[in-house]
């Protein structure tokens, strides 16, 4: 199912998709009720079907298969071990490959473990910077309050790319801090082409979405329940680690979600404010598909780093089985 | 003394959000084109952003398909929600969880996948696929902040106007539509700002000869990006302030004349 067949087939579906959908909605005004509300979620269904479950379903061909089309699991072996296809290759031409030192490649897990570590980090940095940040502002005595969550999101509306790149111009060896440290007289700094500059990144960029979610959880409680603590003799510190933290979690969770979720894929922050070994996953799986242009391995390390995403959030449902931190606004 | 660190930190937190922006922003008013170094003010950039054909030519993309996307999206949306609600419990799970599936895929695995689709299928990548593209990932987002105000509604109100007499189409429109509005609105604006801002499901799914300004400043992020680029989104950015401070006196003077004045 190569090319063409596949093109003509997408068509048919859609034609026949559209044919039967016309075909319902007159049949339901034919028998007198006018359209039907459930109909109205055809057209949807189909650009589902279409747009998300079979290109879902191809970058799962193109994992489970060769360059030739037939069912393998190599691709899956060359994540965990990148010399896999030149050890196979050796052992075809005779030679021992244990022989000649060619020892396992571990770039892609290690690339992994690292973005793992890096998305880590960012979630609990900005954790730790936006729940005072949060509960500052949720404060009813503070009226300026819900004012001040808006500047959390204004800044979003600046295009990443620039933010990111405004970030350079700072961090540079010429940029302003060390212009700055320079006309006073004190040694220039290293500050960017290292992990720390781009966890500074990733935590720039994130942060907007840490405060949101605390934030509206703060808000919606009913401020009786902290007065009834007090009233019931507990002081600030205690009323805030059994009343006011638990009752935030459901924002917390969700916080967490939208922080750790898109810092593992992160992509081109490591190659601004990165250096050489600063590579993540996102990077990883970009530079397999358009560089190596090695669509088969690609869609393996996509698709491993699905299932991963999608046990996280399972284990985070489970901590918040409600759902109820699932919106952001 | 606690009032005064906690209004400290929001400052320092705040700070550290807009340094690079001011930094962005000033950098556009530099004579020269040092990232670093001020040489002086000057309009220089600007006038240079409106004689760039590729910066004026990545803008056009840029928000002709965050227009279109934004609408298609909507209208689109609106109608799934309105469907999935009046489906049965089953049908419905399966639908809210399938509408789910592109939310919690990360960017560059929707990107890639819908890259696959389109030279699978022998589709040129360009405008329109750039445009399908952000459709899809904006549908969710719609129904998302639409489908709560469906929940709101009362069950009986549609069925009460069909019978009183109303047509499902008349109920549709002066029942249903009227109850959800600010979900749509909501969500229209969700999916333009979204589309706005995207770079990685649109860096994979167009050609180079077709960019939006995301994908503009990527390929030019190795060479260094000339302070029009700056210039431009400090102008995209005041457009967007002068837009939300608009939006928010709107809202404040209905609500005002909701509470008859007070507040």
């Amino acid at each position: 199912m190569k090319g063409m067949a596949f093109s003509s087939w997408t068509s048919w579906l859609m034609a026949l998709g559209f044919i039967v959908f016309v075909a319902m909605v007159v049949l339901s005004i034919r028998r007198n009720q006018g359209i039907r509300r459930t109909l109205f979620a055809f057209p949807y269904g189909l650009w589902i079907v279409l747009f998300t479950l079979i290109p879902l379903l191809l970058i799962g061909y193109y994992a489970f298969t060769d360059r030739a089309g037939a069912f393998t699991l190599d691709n899956f072996k060359m994540f965990w071990d990148s010399n896999y296809e030149m050890n196979k290759q050796l052992a075809e031409m005779g030679l021992d490959p244990a022989a000649l030192g060619l020892a396992r490649g571990n770039v892609n897990v290690d690339t992994l473990i690292y973005s793992l570590w890096m998305a880590f980090l960012c979630t609990l940095i900005c954790l730790l910077l936006g729940y005072p940040a949060a509960l500052f502002m949720a404060d009813r005595h503070f009226r300026l309050g819900s004012t001040l969550v808006v500047l959390f999101i204004i800044p979003m509306w600046m295009n990443f790319l620039l933010r990111t790149i405004a970030w350079m111009s700072l961090l540079e060896d010429n940029g302003l801090i060390n212009t700055f440290l320079a006309s006073l007289g004190l040694p220039r700094m290293q500050l960017m082409y290292n992990s720390q500059a781009v966890l500074l990144g990733m935590v720039y960029n994130y942060l907007p979405f840490m405060v949101f979610p605390i934030f509206n959880a703060l808000n919606k409680q009913d401020q009786r329940l902290s007065e009834a603590a007090m009233d019931l003799g507990a002081n600030a510190a205690k009323t805030f680690i059994r009343v006011t933290m638990p009752l935030s979690l459901p924002g917390v969770i969700s916080g967490i979600t939208m922080v750790f979720m898109p810092s593992v894929t992160t992509f081109f922050i490591p190659r601004v404010l990165g250096g050489g070994n600063t590579e993540m996953f996102g990077d990883l799986i970009e530079r397999t598909f358009l560089s190596a242009d090695n669509w088969n391995v690609g869609s393996a390390l996509s698709l491993i780093m699905m299932v991963l995403i999608l046990m996280s959030l399972s284990l985070l449902r489970k901590v918040d089985p409600e759902g109820e931190g699932g919106s952001m606004i | 003394m606690s009032k005064l660190v906690r209004r400290g930190y929001l400052v320092l937190v705040l700070l550290f959000l807009y340094v690079p922006i001011i930094v962005l922003i000033l950098q556009s008013f530099n004579a020269g084109i040092s990232r670093a170094k001020w040489e002086g003010f000057s309009l220089r950039w600007y006038a240079e952003l409106f004689k760039s054909p590729s910066i004026m030519n990545a803008l056009y993309v840029t928000v002709t398909i965050a227009l279109l996307a934004a609408l298609i999206s909507t209208v689109l949306g609106t109608l799934a929600a309105i469907g999935i609600h009046a489906l049965r419990r089953r049908p419905q799970a399966i639908m809210m969880t399938m509408t789910n599936i592109p939310m919690t895929m990360p960017d560059i695995v929707t990107g890639i996948s819908l890259m696959l689709l389109f030279i699978f299928t022998q589709v040129p990548r360009g405008y329109f696929t750039m445009l399908l593209a952000h459709v899809t990932f904006n549908i969710p987002y719609v129904i998302l902040s639409v489908m709560p105000k469906l929940k709101q509604m009362n069950r009986y109100s549609y069925e009460a106007a069909l019978d009183l007499g109303a047509t499902p189409g008349y109920a549709l429109r002066h029942v249903i539509l009227p109850a959800v509005m600010p979900g749509v609105i909501t969500g229209a604006l969700l999916s333009f700002t979204l589309s706005l801002d995207d770079f990685t499901i649109s860096y994979f799914t167009t050609s180079p000869l077709v960019q939006n300004l995301s994908t503009l400043i990527y390929s030019e992020a190795r060479k260094g990006i000339k302070p029009t680029m700056n210039a431009l989104s400090a102008l995209m950015f005041i457009a967007l302030l002068v837009l939300l401070l608009a939006v928010n006196r709107r809202v404040t003077a209905t609500d005002n004349t909701k509470n008859g004045g007070k507040s």
